[in-house]
């Protein structure tokens, strides 16, 4: 099936090591090429090629002075291969232009490399720091040794070290086998945030260039020679079981060289397929129309997404787990003069990163080599040694950029299936997921309820708030982890005392617990992209109650001169909020602290040709304290405006007798470019710790959105999607 | 199976595939060009966009059998230096985020300025409509077009 006529030699070597046979993520194609014939291709390339010294696991300097810089967090497009080596090069003091940029692949000395809560750089900023700092210091020291200065008396510059009063330098790589030799500074001097260089900036990133000629290296891209290619043929609902299949008709198609029976561990649960494998990735698609399966779906003919919302209705009357609650909640609440109650709610949601899930395994004696795009290498390499019983330092994984994650690829399901077939096989097997596949088997957002309640004084004044979210608990449904009668720590994200903008003397939170066999996931910015549409809508109708504005209402309510208020005032000034709409427009806000952020939005509506309510514009305000990239979280704000608006008003996941209806984008539908408002960004100032930023702009956006459509129409809508053409 | 003779970026080269397979496959798997991507088989995202003669089509629903006699461009025949002033848009810009789309993008803006010298932005919704960015670059993709086209003018260098 494979032909290469009229293909150059130099032309076919050029695609191969373009192509990621040879690993090529951490490598320019160009730097590939000049190693490629020469690498065994099933090795881990990317560590033999690096003969530098390690002087910590950050940073390796080679004797021509050469320096990688390894990032430990997979980029699926929130930028950590920019900001995480930007960081270190701060403190080494090199510019980094002039690096090398090495993904982690695992390797337990980085600890957690997984990208997910929006941790990347809020978690590693001072392990970060300090390894760019520990390792100048070094190599300081060892200049000063040489020359028999006080170190004192040295800086460094352009990946040099100098004394300025006799002239002398040393490059760094002159130095490193004395510094790699040195005792590690315990708290090596940090730069004042004033020095910085690089760190605040809007530095081009690295992976650019490679993404507008094709050359960026996918998961999907991966090739190692005799691999071959399985798609799989899933349930078509979420846990039914294989009774039996008839493969005679997908032997026959061309190219197909096996068909057997697949499985694909989730946590507790372990799902069924059959898979076919081929030479090429459209035979193995081919042999799958062929197949002829009897599934056993007996058990799911009650999984219904319309009758579980329900559910989750009738039991937001019930107490749940209380996460806190102010002493005299109950009692103020009782006796205020007016009160109010809503419940609001949301879908079930997909992921659908653009790029599908996909993985290519190899099992070999003893050992196993993995290239999958993941959220986190060291997750995947865990789960297939436990999986396969094959030592930790025996599975190395190769992550190239991922076409998208959104919290689908933190879970490792996908290429456990691709290990399982590989093992079973003997060869190196690459499983794809077709975009149906994505969209029938999640794992997905769950579906939820908020239920709102609200006490005021005689004057309007806001004297209670309770948000009661009913939901499922991730923790409980994937690690077992809920302790009975208590909260699942994550739903609090957003809507719990400690991210609440708000100064109400009676707060509380609570938790009821939903069970479903639909499997459940982190979908980006996780409960707050569902619970804060019930929490930012009610404190609209509060207002509404009061007469208020709701943006002057939200100021009057936050602290004093806290960062909360700053970026009210900032959202007020820079959205122009106090000019009236139109008639028939409307505007709306929403501020959610989640993440360690706070991101506020004003969203404008107004209509189109024919009448229609439209999104216009948003404002957007972030104060996600200190920040490596102002360009990147512009980026990450418009699009998680993108991504909030289409949970807000496109197509939900709908399941029917245990089947998801919804299956590619034709009726699972995203915001396209014709839909897209215009976006505004303003970024705060301050010399806070840093904050997430791939989520906290997430959740506001829904209720930024009912409210303005609250503005524009009179209608208090209190379920997701929004269909604007209806309202 | 039968034998196809393609012309892609200027090359000509053959390949041995069934008539079916779309053209998405033979691009990416038979003659290992994976810079076009596949993103739901079905037309609907433009991840796997390509040119045939100037036009962008959707090669994961193209037969390739129907690609013979054409001249097929890919993204990896707009330049491999990144000199396209829709690449250099793209660059100056930062579009791409996780940039499994943009592939796809370019290729449709590419099209899209070879027939319209000053695309409004009425004709850049119309032309983008079918590529879908879930990390939401639209802002950038409209701003990247608009830059690239007077780029292409020499209004701006
Ligand atoms: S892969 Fe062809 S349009 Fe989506
Ligand atoms: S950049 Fe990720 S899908 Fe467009």
């Amino acid at each position: 099936m494979k032909s290469t006529k009229g293909v150059s030699r130099r032309t076919f070597l050029k695609r191969s090591s373009a192509t990621g046979i040879f690993l090529a993520l951490g490598f320019p194609a160009a730097a590939l090429e000049a190693v490629a014939e020469k690498m065994p291709p099933l090795q881990n390339m990317a560590l033999e090629a690096l003969k530098g010294i390690e002087i910590n696991p950050f940073i390796i300097i080679d004797q021509s002075g050469k320096i990688t810089i390894i990032s430990h967090k997979p980029d699926m497009g929130q930028g950590t291969w920019q900001s995480i080596p930007t960081v270190v090069a701060e403190e080494l003091d090199v510019d980094p232009a002039t690096i090398t940029i090495k993904s982690s692949v695992g390797e337990k000395k980085f600890g957690d490399q997984l990208a997910a809560g929006s941790s990347s750089i809020r978690g590693s900023w001072n392990t970060l720091r300090n390894s760019g700092a520990a390792a100048r210091e070094m190599l300081m020291t060892a200049a000063a040794r040489q020359w028999g200065v006080p170190v004192a008396e040295c800086s460094t510059a352009n990946a040099r070290v100098l004394h300025t009063s006799t002239g002398k330098s040393l490059g760094y790589g002159e130095l490193i086998e004395a510094a790699s030799t040195l005792p590690v500074p315990a708290e090596p001097k940090l730069k004042a945030a004033t020095a910085f260089k690089w760190v605040g900036k809007s530095v081009p990133k690295p992976d650019v260039p490679l993404k507008v000629n094709g050359s960026a290296v996918y998961g999907m891209d991966m090739k190692v020679p005799g691999m071959l290619y399985a798609s799989v043929e899933r349930c078509p609902t979420i846990t039914g079981k294989l009774v039996s299949f008839d493969d005679s008709k997908a032997r026959a198609v061309k190219g197909v060289k096996h068909v057997i029976k697949s499985e694909r561990p989730f946590f507790s649960r372990t799902f069924e397929g059959v898979a076919v494998i081929a030479d090429s990735y459209y035979g193995a698609l081919e042999g799958r129309k062929r197949l002829m399966i009897e599934w056993n779906t007996s058990a799911e003919k009650e999984v219904d997404s319309a009758a579980f919302i329900a559910s989750l209705h009738e039991l937001a009357g019930q107490e749940g787990a209380v996460h806190d609650q102010a002493p005299e909640f109950k009692q103020v609440l009782e006796q205020a003069a007016k009160k109010h109650m809503a419940s609001y709610e949301t879908p079930f949601l997909a992921h659908s990163p653009l790029e599908p899930e996909n993985a290519l395994v190899h099992v070999r004696d003893g050992e196993c080599e993995i290239w999958a795009p993941v959220q986190g290498p060291d997750g995947a390499v865990r789960a297939v040694s436990e999986y396969l019983g094959i030592p930790y330092d025996k599975v190395i994984i190769h992550v190239p950029f991922l076409g998208g994650g959104f919290g689908r690829k933190a879970f490792t399901d996908y290429i456990l299936e691709a290990a399982y077939l590989s093992r079973e096989l003997k060869a190196p097997i690459k499983v794809v997921w077709t975009r149906e596949d994505d969209t029938l088997q999640g794992p997905f957002r769950s579906a939820s309820v908020s239920r709102m309640e609200g006490a005021l004084d005689k004057e309007g004044n806001v004297l209670a708030l309770h948000h009661k979210i009913v939901a499922p608990s991730i923790q409980g449904q994937l690690w077992n982890g809920l302790k009975e009668n208590t909260p699942d720590a994550w739903a609090m994200e957003g809507i719990s005392k400690h991210d609440s903008p708000y100064q109400i003397p009676n707060y509380k939170t609570s938790f009821v617990l939903a069970e479903t066999s639909i499997p459940i996931a982190w979908w980006r910015s996780v409960y707050a992209s569902a619970s804060m549409f019930g929490h930012e809508s009610f404190i609209d109708e509060l207002a509404q109650m009061n007469g208020k504005d709701p943006l002057e209402l939200r100021i009057e309510m936050s602290q004093g001169d806290s960062r909360y208020r700053k970026v009210l005032e900032a959202l007020k000034e820079k959205s122009g909020w106090a000019a009236k709409p139109e008639a028939g427009k409307g505007k709306g806000c929403a501020i959610a602290r989640s993440f360690g952020s706070i991101v506020a939005h004003a969203l404008f509506m107004g209509r189109n040709k024919e009448g229609k309510l439209r999104v216009e514009k948003v404002v957007s305000v972030i104060d996600c304290g200190t920040f490596v990239n102002p360009d990147t979280i512009r980026a990450q704000t418009e699009g998680n405006i993108v991504m909030g608006l289409t949970a807000a008003i496109k197509d939900p996941i709908i399941f029917k007798e245990g089947k998801v209806q919804q299956t590619n984008f034709h009726n699972y539908r995203m915001l396209r470019i014709n839909e897209m408002p215009e976006v505004e960004v303003h970024i705060m100032q301050n010399n806070e710790h840093p904050g997430g930023v791939g989520e906290p702009g997430l959740p506001p956006v829904a209720p930024a959105l009912a409210n303005a459509v609250f503005s524009a129409t009179g209608k208090r809508i209190r379920k997701l999607p929004i269909n604007l053409d209806e309202v | 199976m039968a034998e196809y003779k393609l012309s892609i970026n200027g090359e000509n080269l053959t390949v041995e595939v069934e008539p079916a397979t779309p053209l998405l496959w033979v691009i990416r798997d038979t003659l290992g060009m994976p810079g076009t991507k596949f993103g739901c088989g079905m037309a609907q995202c433009g991840a796997c966009t390509v040119h045939l003669d100037g036009t962008a089509i959707r090669s994961c629903t193209f037969p390739v059998s129907a690609a013979v006699g054409k001249k097929i461009t890919t993204i990896e025949g707009i330049s491999e230096d990144n000199s396209h002033p829709v690449q250099r848009a793209w660059i100056e810009l930062q579009v791409p985020q996780c940039g499994y789309c943009q592939s796809g993008q370019i290729m449709s803006a590419v099209a899209l300025l070879s027939k319209n010298q000053k695309p409004s932005d009425e004709d850049i919704d119309l032309a983008m409509q079918g590529n879908l960015c879930r990390c939401g670059t639209y802002p950038r993709v409209r701003k990247a077009i608009h830059l690239a086209a007077k780029m292409m003018t020499h209004e701006i260098n």
